[in-house]
């Protein structure tokens, strides 16, 4: 059988492909690998030639774990992740998956149906305005209105999706479209008038950070996900080293920067280390480098945060300079432009106090917790995943607790081996992010740690992982409860545990097999180390339902409205 | 303080509901917001009229140029620069009155465009303040019904040659 993709441009009469054809096509020539989704009723015709194509497609069992699977896929290569959907509510099934890659600056082409346009704006079966629905949670949108301007609205898209600040491009084709003919021929390159990012720093700028760091006696860099997003890991080590400036890295710049190595601060922020939050707190000179002082690390207490500092800014989007902290240096470029730009006229900063300061407080004030002999902590599990594993695996985390506790205990060596949900904190992202990132990287270990509370949410793209043998491995840290809005109660609302009991939830080992999954259960550290280690050996997926001590909160802590100077340690570290 | 802000858009659908929904979402407050073709084939020129201090102003300048379908941001605050509105409203007008509110038209360079049995309808184009002032003098005869455009704005020619060598 001839495959869509064969066959053109053979005849001497330009041949004539339908809508869906196209789209194949085009996402072939874009070097698409894999699209996640979930067929209906208005992307029809879409599946139907998709049956031809050498496009490999997952068939998820939810669209929200299809675009989840495509956003971890797109964390681990960098690449676009590709989703497909159907028109209402396939479409609108989307939409948390969406703005969380929107919120993390994750390169998305969603690709969904609509009814045919004659039918637009009647309220017909299964139609819903998901380009209206969506506005405010994507880069850009597409609603394609001629099946000629696919080739170049796909062209488009991809650009947008992976170029400047990525995020999701959504591209909304009505059957009728889909359907229609139209010759093929694809861009080679694109020009967009309203969209030119700029990406090399302005030299006049570069000077006067050199000038900064030569006068900075408590220089700090504050790296986030723009870090990872330009693969700038290098030049920010290279950075660092040479102007002797110590680094504390975000959530989602957490592997930006290797967790072992002496200038790292670790996390700063809510459940930040004390020497990180006390170098935000004392240093003169604060570098942000791809993060956007997002109220997690500022506690949005902008009057006691890095007050006595000059504030550098470097980022790609000229709209977060600015937006939450006057910048003394503003950067607009790419990081990796940047820093590389900015290396070869470094000085060193007269930092060896400082450093050495810091490294005073990362050995007196380390992240720790109370272990116990005949317990199982959640952070034993995690440090076991790490030791274990010698820190060489993808990791994708829920949101919650688990995730704090993974952002403490599993230093990240190398970016793209966090897979988080950072600005939006969708519960439901974990797993299917692994299936994504495992998909993208086959040869890896790809560890889901999750929770009770989050695994539920979208459990059932076990059967994915069982239909495709994605060995994904599962760890649940279950704590029977909603764990961090347990603390949240115990902490701020007198112990009034509202609503935040999950002990009704299914046996999650005989869930697993149910899904033809293999699955071990937990309850000591001996348990743990033999399930894990028997998962980890399994060559399919694995699911371990580790069960921890439910009491166990997240220290240190920050609360909200207070600044990073009132850091709650917890018992062991006080 | 108050800005005018003209933003050079593509003539595209959704573009006035991407710059409408940009500036509710993000809390920015609107006053008014006129579009209208351009100079250029396929461009549309949006007039933005909106309070906020200079940060706020930098961040609404900013966001607007995220937006793809954006091609320019311009602060007329910035400049000098001519500000219209256009004004219709029908005010309740008895045949014994129509000569009275001719009189308070006519300074305003305002002119009646059509008069029913008991009113008339009054167009009037100009600064804001201009149009209010002439609003307050017809209140009392009372108003049925208007309609106002918002503002559209231009910088004046002086001015656009040092906007854009800057």
């Amino acid at each position: 059988m001839a495959t869509v993709e064969q066959g053109v441009d053979q005849g001497k009469e330009a041949k004539e492909y339908t809508g869906s054809e196209i789209l194949l096509r085009c996402l072939i020539e874009e070097g698409v690998e894999v699209a996640f989704g979930y067929p209906g009723g208005a992307v029809l015709p879409i599946y139907d030639s998709l049956y031809s194509s050498r496009l490999k497609h997952l068939l998820a069992r939810h669209e929200q774990g299809a675009i989840h699977a495509a956003d971890g896929y797109a964390r681990a290569t960098g690449k676009a992740g590709v989703v497909i959907a159907t028109s209402g509510p396939g479409a609108t099934n989307l939409v948390t998956g969406i703005a969380n890659a929107q919120m993390d600056s994750i390169p998305l082409v969603c690709i969904t149906g609509n009814v045919a346009q004659h039918l637009i704006g009647t309220d017909a079966f299964q139609e819903a305005d998901i380009t209206g629905i969506t506005m405010p949670i994507t880069k850009h949108s597409y609603l394609v209105t001629d099946v000629r301007d696919l080739p170049r609205v796909i062209k488009e898209a991809f650009h947008i999706a992976t170029t400047g600040r990525p995020g999701p491009v959504l591209i909304d084709i009505p059957k009728d479209v889909s359907n229609a003919k139209a010759t093929y021929s694809y861009p080679d390159s694109v020009s967009i008038r309203g969209y030119q990012p700029h990406a090399d720093p302005h030299p006049l700028q570069v000077q006067r950070l050199h000038q900064a760091i030569a006068e900075a006696s408590q220089p700090v860099i504050l790296a986030g996900g723009g870090v990872v997003t330009s693969g700038a890991e290098e030049e920010l080590i290279a950075f660092a080293e040479k102007a002797g400036i110590p680094v504390t890295t975000t959530l989602m710049g957490l592997g930006g920067f290797p967790g072992q190595h002496p200038l790292w601060l670790g996390m700063p922020g809510m459940h930040g280390t004390y020497a990180a939050n006390h170098a935000l707190l004392e240093t003169d000179l604060l570098i942000g480098v791809g993060a956007r002082f997002d109220d997690r690390v500022t506690m949005g207490r902008l009057d006691k945060f890095a007050t006595g500092a000059k504030i550098v800014h470097i980022d790609i989007d000229p709209a977060e300079i600015g937006k939450n902290l006057d910048a003394y240096i503003p950067l607009v470029g790419d990081v990796k432009k940047v820093l590389a730009t900015a290396i070869p006229g470094l000085r060193r900063s007269s930092s060896e106090a400082w450093i050495k300061q810091l490294e005073k407080w990362k050995q007196e004030k380390p992240y720790s917790f109370k272990d116990a002999e005949d317990t199982l902590k959640p952070q034993w599990v995690i440090r076991h995943l790490h030791e274990t594993t010698k820190g060489k695996a993808v990791v994708t985390t829920d949101v919650g607790q688990h995730q704090m506790w993974v952002a403490q205990y599993f230093p990240f060596a190398r970016p793209r081996s966090f897979i988080t949900s950072g600005g939006l904190g969708t519960m439901g992202f974990g797993f299917p992010a692994a299936l994504g990132a495992q998909v993208a990287c086959p040869d890896e270990v790809v560890i889901s740690v999750t929770g009770d509370g989050g695994f539920q949410m979208t459990n059932q793209e076990l059967a994915v992982a069982a239909m495709a043998n994605i060995p994904v491995k599962v760890a649940i840290i279950n704590n029977h409860c909603l764990g961090m809005v347990r603390q949240w109660q115990e902490v701020f609302y007198q112990e009034r545990y509202s609503e935040v009991d999950l002990s009704g939830s299914p046996d999650f080992v005989r869930l697993s097999e149910a899904y033809g999954v293999k699955a071990w259960r937990a309850k000591t550290k001996q348990e743990a180390s033999d399930a894990w280690r028997e998962a980890l050996d399994h060559p399919g997926p694995a699911v371990i339902d580790f069960w921890v001590t439910p009491e166990e909160n997240v220290y240190p802590m920050v609360a909200p409205g207070t600044g990073l100077d009132e850091m709650i340690m917890g018992d062991e570290a006080e | 303080m108050r800005h005018v802000i003209s933003v050079l858009v593509n003539d595209q659908p959704r573009v006035l509901a991407r710059v409408a929904n940009l500036l509710g979402r993000r809390n920015f407050n609107i006053e008014s917001i006129s579009v209208g073709e351009s100079e250029e084939e396929g461009l549309s020129r949006m007039v933005i009229v909106t309070q906020g201090d200079e940060r706020t102003m930098e961040q609404i300048q900013k966001q607007l140029h995220k937006l793809v379908d954006v091609i320019k941001v311009q602060d007329l605050s910035e400049y000098a620069s001519v500000e219209r509105e256009l004004l219709l409203v029908k005010v309740g007008a008895a045949p014994a009155t129509r000569m009275e509110i001719k009189g308070i038209v006519e300074p305003f360079r305002a002119a009646v465009v059509d008069v029913g049995p008991n009113s008339m309808m009054v167009q009037a184009t100009g600064e804001r303040a201009k149009l209010d002032a002439l609003l307050e003098l017809l209140r009392p005869y009372g108003i049925k019904e208007m309609a106002r455009t918002g503002v559209t704005a231009l910088p004046r020619s002086v001015n656009k040659a040092a906007a854009t060598t800057s």
